[in-house]
This record gives structure tokens, C-alpha cells and sequence, in this order.
């Protein structure tokens, strides 16, 4: 195929202790270390793969976001992809809204595969790839723990509740990826410098006549209840008498 | 008529516990009761199953061999074209939902909340984000339908004793045939009760070692009538299959009891157990922070404390 589209998000990374704003009204990013989304990095590196297979040309990296997000489509030009697309908005982006403006972009590229991680850890909606699969009408594979291509086709292993689920798709489709499909590679440091002679295109949110109304609206954010730290016991027999005692063993 | 409709998940011949619970969210936002959709190849055991739930009003079926595996592609048109009747569409919060409900709200031009763990009132429910590390309230503006996954740990299954009727819809939408089913391979295919509905589950993580050593957990499990989980750790190093991972990408689960050993307790994971009902952690570090969230904690190597727990259980 020729292209290759991937979805790359800016989210808080994975390993900063989230924390929520007093007044409710968000989670504190002031400072707050930002990275690709873990699932994206592993659509990207799926990318390149196929790209470093012959079976694809060019790799095209997307995002929507803050001009910030420049950063995460320099890192993923610095692992491989040929040119990025930044789709500015400051406003919040709902996930429909998101596969509305990724599909302009498709119509504009034809690309032969879409890929783009199973969910964003920020949100955890886990929808934006099934709905541009919907509203381009083309077929989906979600959750992918392994992808072969094999001229107009994919076969896609799925990892589902009930184990791995296979299915066979028609070409161009839309695969979001799971966290087994691949480890993402590290990103050298003559790469990074090679990335900035890269094309990154930036287009306005508002150019693309895309209905952004809101459709889910987020009225405020709380801590989770917490579960309070219990009890320590020190031998089996206590562990064991604990259980009988509430009646959970017998 | 039900305003709420709930797609039934199911296996061709049991309907699955998640749509027991979608019937119960779906009794808080509505209390007329729902209206359970089946689609399938052969729907008649699974409607019979749902029509005896409490708290359903009509169950639904869609028919045809096109229906015959759960392709999200299509299912989708097919229910955006019942959905129109209704304010709700609720689906489970499982693969299956997951797959399906976002590429039907997408037909459907509306938003979807995922993960709905709570209702605070007719357009207003709880979500999860941040892997479980906060909560947002969300509210759907008023005109548009509701589409949401529900969160099955959030949700009692509905219980039986129902007697509702149950409709065949005529199946006239279009369906394409790009999508294919090839085959599902289960994954530790035992006979171990459940994960999802298991009411002990014990849990294995990178402590545990091997494949080998799971055995250890499993003989355990047999013992008290448990389900068997394990962290990513242990599903990546190829000690057991990903079906058994619990967490924020794998199973949510809600178990009356969770032992966890050999699991440091990473909020990924942790995310998966909040709603059990007494944890217990048995690390050999005693600075593992599972021991923050566990109601009771061992100090001590799994090796040594899973045979005398054998031992002194008989
Ligand atoms: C996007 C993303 C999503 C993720 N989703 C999930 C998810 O869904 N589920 C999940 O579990 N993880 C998930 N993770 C991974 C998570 O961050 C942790 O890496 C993982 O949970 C660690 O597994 P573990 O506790 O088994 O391993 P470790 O963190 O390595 O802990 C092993 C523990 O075993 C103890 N131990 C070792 N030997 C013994 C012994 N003999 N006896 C007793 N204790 C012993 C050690 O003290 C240690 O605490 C995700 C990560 C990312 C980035």
C-alpha cells in the first residue's frame, strides 16, 4: 500500500501520579511530564514495521491537539514516520469530533491502513477508532495483538475477553492496537536531529468544517474513593482465620 | 415503550452476566424497565434467557446468518436503526461493547460515555478516567440520544423471575461483507468458574515466576472454588494467556474476595480490583504498594505460604 495513517495523542504519561484540581474543574498538567499515548507509540511502531517490511511507502503521523502536541509528532518523526499532520485546536476534543476531523484527513490521503491505539489513557474512552471506521465506513479491527497484511487484506488477531479472537478484513480498514502487538523502539539521538527537517504540517480544527458540538459535556472531575489501607497479619494461621472469619473460606 | 434499549451480549446459546447488569443501570435510569436487543444466527435460547430477567419489558431479536459472530461493523447499522425509538442505548462495558457501542453512537452522530459507573440522574452519570485515578461527571445535552458501556463491577445483575415478551424484528438493513470472522481461540479454556463472575478470584503477577509455577495458583483455586487473574507482568512474560490480564486493559473485576500474589501493585492494576470486596496481598516486599489498598497484607514468599495455606485449609 502506499500509506499508512497513525494517531498519535498527547496524554499526561503513564507513570505520573495523577492528581485532581481542588475546584474540580480538570487534573493538574502544570509541569506534569507529557508523552504519546502508550497504545499510539505501539500503532506507530506497527507502522514502521509493515513501512520497513516493503509493504507500505510512507507513514503519516497524526495529531489533534495544542500546538504542544508538535512535541509528540517530533518524538514520533524521530522513531520513524515520514511527515506529520497537526490538527490545532485549544478546545477539548471529543472523540467524535476527533474521527469527524481524522476523517478529513483520510478522504485527503486514501491511506490503506489507519492506525491508532486502542484507547488514550487520559480519557480512557476507548472509541475514536471505531467511530472513524463508522463514519468512513470501512472496517474496524479493534484491540489488536497481532496484524498480518496480505495484499488487500488483513488478518487481525484480536485480544478479546474471551481469548484471541481472529478476524479477516478488506483494505483500507481501521486497527487499534493493544499493548502485545509489538514494543515500541527507542528513539536515537541522530534521529531526533534528523525529525526536525521533517515535514509537519499545521492545520486549524476550524478549516476543516468539522461539527464540534459538544456531545458529552464534562461537568466536573473528583477524586476517586479511596480503599483505606487494612490490616497486616503476620503468619498463615491469622491470614486463614481472617478469611473464616468473614465467612469467605471455609 | 421502553425507552432504554440494552444490546445483549452472548455466546450463541448463553446470554452473558455483563447484560444482567446493563438491565440494572438501565432500571436506574429508567425504572419502566428496558428493552433487551439480541442479535444472532439463532436467537431463541439467549431471548428466553433475557426474557426472564426482572426488569425487562421486550426482548428483541434480530435474526439472520450475517449475525452469526459479533462483527461490530455488522451489528452497528443494524441497531442505529432500532436505536431511533430510543433515548438509551446501553451496551456492556466489556470487548464486546467496547468494539460495538462507539461505532453506533458514530452512526448515530452522538457521543458516547464509556465505563458508566454511576447514574446521578437522567442525562448526568459517573466515569472513570486516569485508569480509575479520578472520576468525572458528565452530562449528555438534552435532544441527543444516550449511548453509553456500563461498567459491569458498578452494577448487580438483574435478577431472574421475569416474563417478558419476546418480538423478531424484521432484518432489512444492509450489512456489509467486508469483515470476516475467522475463528476465536480461547484461552485457558478451564473450567474454572469465570473471572468477571467468579465470587473468589486468585491472582498470580511476575513473583509467581513461570507457567510452571501458576500451577502452584490453580491448585489453590481448585481448593476454594476461585477464578484465576494475573497482572500484565505475568500475561507478557508468557506465564499464563492475556484473557487472565486484570486491569486497566484487561478484566475490571469485582470479586467478594481477591488474593493477589506476587503483584506489586501498579495503579494499571489496581484499577481492576477497586470493587472487590476484601482484598488480601501476599508480597515477599513489604514495600509493595499493594499493601496501600489491601485490606489484609502478608509479608511473605508465595512459594511458602500458598502450601500451608493448602495445608491448613485441608
Ligand atoms: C498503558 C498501560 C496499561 C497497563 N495495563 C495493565 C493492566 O491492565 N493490568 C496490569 O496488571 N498491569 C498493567 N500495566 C502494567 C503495570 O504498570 C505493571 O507493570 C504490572 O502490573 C506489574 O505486574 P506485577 O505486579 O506482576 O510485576 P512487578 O511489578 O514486577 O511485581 C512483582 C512483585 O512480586 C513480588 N514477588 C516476587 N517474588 C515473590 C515471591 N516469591 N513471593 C511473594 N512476592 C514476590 C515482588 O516483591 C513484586 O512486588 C499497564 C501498563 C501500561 C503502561
Amino acid at each position: 500500500m502506499e500509506k499508512i495513517i497513525v494517531c498519535l495523542k498527547r496524554v499526561v504519561d503513564y507513570n505520573v501520579r495523577i492528581r485532581v484540581r481542588p475546584d474540580g474543574t480538570g487534573v493538574m498538567t502544570d509541569g506534569v511530564k507529557m508523552s504519546i499515548n502508550p497504545f499510539d507509540e505501539i500503532a506507530l511502531e506497527e507502522a514502521l514495521r509493515i513501512r520497513e517490511r516493503g509493504q507500505a511507502k510512507e507513514v503519516v503521523a497524526v495529531s489533534i491537539g495544542p500546538a504542544d502536541c508538535q512535541q509528540q509528532l517530533r518524538t514520533g518523526l524521530a522513531m520513524g514516520a515520514d511527515r506529520a499532520v497537526l490538527i490545532e485546536t485549544a478546545d477539548d476534543v471529543e472523540p467524535l469530533v476527533a474521527a469527524r476531523a481524522l476523517l478529513r484527513i483520510v478522504e485527503r490521503e486514501q491511506p490503506g491502513l489507519v492506525l491508532l491505539g486502542k484507547q488514550a489513557i487520559d480519557d480512557d474512552n476507548n472509541q475514536t477508532g471505531q467511530m472513524l471506521a463508522a463514519l468512513w465506513n470501512r472496517p474496524q479491527a479493534t484491540f489488536a495483538s497481532r496484524l498480518e497484511l496480505d495484499g488487500g487484506r488483513a488478518t487481525v488477531t484480536r485480544e478479546v475477553d474471551a481469548g484471541l479472537e481472529v478476524l479477516s478484513v478488506d483494505l483500507p480498514a481501521v486497527v487499534t492496537t493493544d499493548l502485545r502487538l509489538n514494543e515500541p523502539r527507542y528513539v536515537k539521538l541522530p534521529d531526533i536531529m534528523k525529525a526536525k527537517k521533517k515535514p509537519l504540517e499545521t492545520l486549524a480544527l476550524a478549516s476543516l468544517a468539522v461539527d464540534a458540538a459538544v456531545r458529552v459535556r464534562s461537568l466536573r472531575y473528583a477524586e476517586p474513593v479511596e480503599r483505606t489501607k487494612g490490616t497486616m497479619v503476620t503468619d498463615v494461621d491469622a491470614l486463614v482465620a481472617v478469611l473464616r472469619d468473614k465467612g469467605l473460606l471455609n | 415503550m421502553a425507552r432504554v434499549l440494552v444490546i445483549a451480549e452472548h455466546d450463541g446459546t448463553h446470554l452473558n452476566q455483563s447484560t444482567a447488569r446493563c438491565v440494572s443501570c438501565a432500571a436506574q435510569i429508567d425504572p419502566a424497565g428496558a428493552d433487551v436487543l439480541v442479535l444472532g444466527a439463532d436467537c431463541t435460547a439467549v431471548a428466553a434467557e433475557a426474557a426472564a430477567l426482572q426488569g425487562v419489558a421486550r426482548v428483541l431479536t434480530l435474526t439472520r446468518p450475517e449475525n452469526a459472530a459479533a462483527l461490530a461493523a455488522v451489528f452497528a447499522p443494524q441497531i442505529a436503526a432500532v436505536a431511533s425509538g430510543y433515548g438509551y442505548v446501553l451496551g456492556p462495558s466489556t470487548t464486546f461493547g467496547k468494539d460495538l457501542m462507539p461505532r453506533v453512537a458514530a452512526l448515530l452522530g452522538v457521543g458516547q460515555v464509556s465505563d458508566l459507573m454511576g447514574v446521578d440522574g437522567p442525562r448526568s452519570f459517573r466515569r472513570p478516567i486516569y485508569a480509575g485515578n479520578a472520576v468525572l461527571t458528565v452530562e449528555v445535552p438534552e435532544g441527543l440520544t444516550v449511548v453509553a458501556t456500563v461498567r459491569a463491577a458498578s452494577f448487580r445483575p438483574a435478577g431472574a423471575g421475569g416474563t417478558a415478551p419476546v418480538e423478531a424484528l424484521a432484518t432489512s438493513t444492509p450489512v456489509p461483507a467486508h469483515t470476516r470472522f475467522v475463528e476465536l481461540r480461547t484461552g485457558s479454556g478451564s473450567t474454572r468458574p469465570d473471572l468477571q463472575t467468579a465470587r473468589i478470584v486468585v491472582s498470580g503477577g511476575r513473583g509467581v515466576g513461570s507457567e510452571a509455577n501458576f500451577a502452584l495458583l490453580y491448585q489453590l483455586a481448585d481448593r476454594i472454588g476461585a477464578g484465576v487473574g494475573a497482572s500484565r507482568a505475568a500475561v507478557d512474560a508468557g506465564f499464563v494467556p492475556n484473557d487472565m490480564q486484570v486491569g486497566q486493559t484487561g478484566k475490571i473485576i469485582a470479586p467478594e474476595l481477591y488474593m493477589a500474589f506476587g503483584i506489586s501493585g501498579a495503579i494499571q492494576h489496581l484499577t481492576g480490583i477497586k470493587d472487590a470486596g476484601l482484598i488480601v496481598a501476599i508480597n515477599k516486599d513489604p514495600e509493595a504498594a499493594i499493601f496501600q489498598v489491601a485490606d489484609v497484607g502478608l509479608v511473605g514468599d508465595l512459594f511458602q505460604v500458598i502450601p500451608e495455606l493448602l495445608k491448613k485449609l485441608g
